[in-house]
């Protein structure tokens, strides 16, 4: 039989956190080999009728391009296990300190987008489960179907079109008031943060005032998932043995259902949710690009205009990082709620 | 097959209508599609007519049915034209996902060992990976070689889909593998191939068409995104929906609705309708979410000789039978 | 034990599974008595109904399914009792114990936790003292050290589990326990046990026990009376004893003589297979297998008589056998056997 619960759990986590490397390391491969595989020279792309070929030659030569392939990529995984993200072509500024300056911004566009995702599907889900096949189910279900078909964007224009005719005024992109952005001092470079660190109540409602509409808008799109997921897991749930019994034991079916079923299908939830960070973060550079949101996938979509491969790279490095440790803090977070993920 | 049509029928209510509103969907705009030459009054890039320049942002009106955007498009040609351009790439994106993937998860699952286990892996890692963020990253590698066109993107497109072919018939050809009845066919002596493909793809192809929609759906989605952002089918190209519609972002702020509204309603049926066809199968296919229509239960009144301790009545057996 | 104390009464208990084609008619026409302190088993093949009747003698049918018939729990009628009522009853007075205990208890809740609410389900004013107090009590009658008391159910083998499962049902002390194959997905050695505990229940708390199994086994150790069920219907019920010594069914006799034991030196089958309920065969149901049927047991249903040893039987065979009633000529002809070969898979 097992052992107490403490024991087992460090264990799981420690199993899991040696798991992540070679998953990085694979990623890191594919990052490094699918950018290599460009045709023709990165450097000329990027910059190639700006500068004359001596020039050229020499930024070759500094991004180390002219090397063998195989140095170039222990150089590649030395320097990100330094944090070491490279330095963009185009303006030959660090990538850490791109994320560092714009990484705040999709940080709070995203935490706030999935809490309004959790408050919209999570009951919606519940309702569609326990009365499945009936008119509410369909209207839920359609709901659901809906937000994944439209496009993000498209979601976010009507939006904007309706809050300009309804709510003139209420801001319709960027972060914040010009004067707030000037005002306010970079201190944690999240900008909520640092409105409230600054102690100004106005400009904290300005910035949160910007963040309602994008981040209701990829808050709908992650709804959609969660609806489909919850609604299936109530019902998977509701035909579990233990439920059979319950009943047996004369619980009234409503604890049956909110106690039995709806606790032990938001198990497998919680995890998903989580796992919905790919989508997130596609959704995120999509919800920036139609509000004028200064966060990471702005900068991506510019940099890959620009063909900066360098600065491509060291973008798409990070969010597969991001990725994969979200996906680790989630299967720890489902090691806790559930005892018996364990190894 | 046919038993896959009965199985439909005999779904309950909810999951033919599912299945059957998002085929009519789908045919809709396959038709429109097949039949833009006809039904579109323009040209999908054509800004004037005999010389004249078209209205930029014109409002809808009998001219212009949908109105006219800020490139002195019609918005309806724009639409229409759009179709094709939409059905043309998710049709090549997912066909070629299939032709890589299937195969490679048949091989992959039948020959295990560490390739196997490797190339589980890698995929494992692909499928982790934001699908917008891996089709930007491929536009981004193809745009030199191949241009802006329909097979560019499609390409793009493919790499995203792969994985989950591949992970589904890995895992079943793995499962199946390891089943009885393989166990039967090799010691009747059946070679390798025979066993593959008589029994792992019967199997296989219960999935794909579910998955099949349901990634259709997705890569349109993708592809206007990609669009969206720029990275997708250059206008020069053709038409696509994805691309108006950034277009259509600053018009918005002014409050200028149609050049945002058309293009994206018909992203968002068109996805809904392979949505619901995807989930339809999936409802009709897959046993625990099934629910099979139930003729209620009428109970006649017990005959004379069901009773206990009634007499019985000679020549006559229940219900009158001789 | 008062032999007027009857606990159940059953009259021509119909169940009727709705399906996509004909109704499937599990249990059809099924009258028994049960007193306090009996145990009855209920013994049968796989598809005779058995499950069926025990669940449906709690009220716990799938969707689309009928009851009809009279069924009476003490004087209650439980057929027309309204929802609120059944629920109550259940678990109180009524108890279920299921065959596989390895998926009958929620895996996110502690034992503790699946006690309380039970007994906060029945009991309104329970604290929480008196809670702890009962379910170790309930614990300790099963073996289980109450150091276990706090544990998850995935820390428990399968043997152990079903013991927490009878505690489970056990600490509301009802009055009839539906036992429903509760040791078929055990050990030998763990059955042994858990029959003994059933005994001990019955002895010390007159509990009346329904025990369902197709191991004829566990019947003659355990149980006062038997009932053979077939096709939806019981065939034979009589004492234990003297249906096992004097079996007056064909199908009992087939059973008996099927079963293994060491001094077995051939394998017995029955013929065919079970007959699909939602199309009986005409007559006897039993006449597509039965050694001894006869024209007549094609044609007529056969009448539930008791016979000299005691047991209830319907069978024209053993009434024949024992005089109870007179056949024509033709109607005693054999039944010709090519009948029998036929029989297809249920």
């Amino acid at each position: 039989m097992s052992s107490s619960s403490g024991g087992s759990l460090a264990r799981y986590i420690a199993v899991r956190l040696l798991l992540v490397i070679p998953m990085i390391w694979v990623l890191l491969t594919i990052v490094f080999v699918l950018l290599r595989v460009a045709p023709g020279d990165p450097v000329s792309a990027a910059v190639g009728g700006k500068l004359s070929e001596d020039a050229l030659d020499t930024r070759r030569h500094a991004l180390g391009i002219d090397r063998p392939l195989i140095v170039q990529y222990l150089d590649y995984l030395g320097d990100v296990v330094r944090l070491d993200f490279g330095h963009t072509i185009s303006d030959n500024r660090p990538i850490l300190d791109v994320i560092r300056d714009q990484g705040g911004a999709t940080m709070t566009l995203t935490i706030g987008a999935f809490l309004f995702a959790i408050l919209i599907g999570v009951p919606l889900g519940r309702v569609a489960g326990r009365y499945r096949d009936t008119a509410t189910d369909a209207g839920i279900r359609i709901f659901g179907v809906v937000s994944y078909a439209a496009p993000i964007f498209w979601v976010g224009i009507m939006l904007v079109l309706v809050v300009v005719k309804l709510f003139p005024g209420w801001p319709t992109y960027d972060i914040a008031s010009v004067q707030t952005k000037f005002l306010v001092e970079p201190r944690t470079h999240v900008l909520l943060l640092d409105t409230i660190l600054a102690g100004d109540g106005e400009a904290v409602k300005d910035v949160l005032q910007h963040h309602v509409l994008p981040c209701f808008t990829l808050g709908l799109l992650l709804s959609g998932v969660i609806i489909r997921l919850v609604r299936v897991n109530v019902i998977q749930a509701l035909q579990g043995d233990y439920i059979e019994a319950a009943r047996a034991r004369g619980i009234p079916e409503r604890q049956v259902v909110r106690r039995h079923a709806f606790r032990n299908a938001l198990v497998p939830v919680i995890t998903v949710i989580g796992l919905q960070v790919a989508l997130t973060l596609s959704g995120a550079i999509l919800t920036e690009r139609t509000f004028n949101w200064p966060g990471l996938g702005t900068e991506l979509v510019q940099y890959v205009t620009a063909r900066d491969y360098v600065a491509v790279q060291g973008l798409v490095t990070f969010f597969a990082l991001v990725v994969v440790i979200v996906s680790l803090l989630v299967d720890i977070l489902n090691a806790l709620v559930d005892p018996r993920v364990r190894y | 097959m046919r038993h896959w049509v009965r199985t439909i029928w005999n779904t309950r209510g909810l999951a033919r209508w599912i299945l059957l509103a998002g085929l009519v969907l789908v045919v809709a705009f396959v038709v429109m599609a097949v039949l833009a030459p006809w039904i579109a009054p323009y040209d999908f890039n054509q800004t004037r007519v005999d010389g004249d320049k078209l209205p930029k942002l014109a409002h809808p009106s009998g001219e212009h049915w949908l109105g006219t955007n800020d490139q002195f498009f019609d918005i309806w040609s724009r639409v229409v034209w759009g179709a094709r351009t939409a059905l043309e790439v998710i049709v090549l994106s997912v066909l070629f996902s299939i032709l890589i993937g299937v195969p490679l998860g048949l091989v992959s699952g039948f020959i295990g060992g560490w390739a196997d286990r490797a190339l589980v892996f890698v995929m494992d890692s692909l499928y982790a990976l934001p699908s917008l963020l891996l089709a930007i990253v491929f536009s981004f590698l193809l745009r030199d070689a191949l241009g802006g066109g329909i097979v560019a993107a499609a390409l793009s497109l493919t790499c995203i889909y792969i994985p989950q072919y591949f992970r589904v018939v890995r895992n079943t050809t793995v499962s199946v593998k390891q089943s009885v009845y393989v166990e039967a066919a090799r010691a009747i002596g059946a070679p390798p191939t025979t066993i593959m493909r008589k029994y792992l793809f019967g199997n296989v192809v219960q999935s794909v068409p579910v998955i099949g929609t349901l990634n259709a759906a997705d890569a349109l989605s993708t592809l206007a995104a990609l669009g969206f952002l720029g990275f997708g089918i250059q206008p020069t190209e053709a038409s696509e929906w994805g691309y108006d519609l950034s277009r259509a972002l600053d018009d918005a702020q002014a409050g200028t609705w149609w050049p945002a509204l058309f293009p994206g309603l018909a992203i968002i049926l068109l996805i809904t309708g392979l949505t619901l066809v995807g989930e339809g199968l999936n409802e009709t296919l897959n046993p625990s979410l099934r629910r099979r229509r139930l003729v209620p239960v009428r109970m006649p009144a017990m005959g004379p000789s069901d009773h206990y301790g009634a007499l019985p009545t000679p020549g006559r057996g229940p219900g009158g039978r001789p | 034990m008062k032999p007027d104390d009857v606990v159940i009464t059953a009259e021509d208990l119909r169940v009727w599974y709705g399906t996509a084609g004909d109704p499937v008619r599990a249990v059809d026409g099924v009258s028994f008595e049960l007193r306090a302190g009996e145990i009855l088993g209920l013994v049968g093949e796989s598809g005779c109904g058995k499950s069926t009747l025990g669940r449906g003698l709690l009220g716990l049918m799938p969707d689309g399914a009928e009851r009809d018939g009279r069924l009476l729990f003490r004087d209650k009628d439980m057929l027309t009792l309204k929802r609120r009522e059944q629920i109550a009853l259940r678990g109180r007075e009524l108890g279920l114990i299921f065959q596989e205990p390895l998926t009958r208890l929620n895996p996110l809740m502690r034992i503790s936790e699946h006690f309380s609410e039970t007994l906060k389900a029945h009991e309104r004013g329970i604290t929480k003292d008196q809670i702890e107090h009962r379910s170790l009590e309930a614990l300790r009658l099963m073996g289980i050290p109450p150091t276990r008391y706090k544990a998850f159910p995935h820390e428990f083998s399968g043997g152990m589990r079903q013991r927490l499962m009878i505690a489970l049902t056990l600490v509301l002390r009802p009055s009839f326990v539906v036992a429903d194959e509760p040791t078929t997905a055990l050990d030998v050695l763990v059955e042994a046990q858990i029959i003994r505990m059933l005994h001990d229940l019955r002895d010390t708390y007159e509990t009346s026990l329904l025990l369902i199994t197709h191991n004829l086994g566990i019947i003659a150790e355990a149980c006062d009376r038997v009932a053979v069920m077939y096709a939806g219907r019981i065939v034979e019920i009589g004492d234990a004893k003297t249906v096992f010594r004097d079996p007056q069914h064909p199908y009992t006799r087939e059973l008996l003589r099927s079963t293994i034991s060491l001094r077995t030196t051939g394998l017995n089958y029955i013929e065919g297979a079970p007959p699909d309920l939602s199309d009986p065969p005409p007559g006897c149901r039993f006449h597509p297998r039965c050694p001894d049927a006869m024209e007549v047991c094609a044609v007529r249903v056969p009448e539930p008589r008791q016979q000299p040893n005691g047991s209830r039987t319907e069978c024209w065979a053993a009434d024949q056998a024992n005089g109870l009633v007179t056949l024509t000529e033709n109607e005693r002809i054999p039944l010709a056997k090519e009948v029998i070969a036929v029989a297809d898979e249920a």
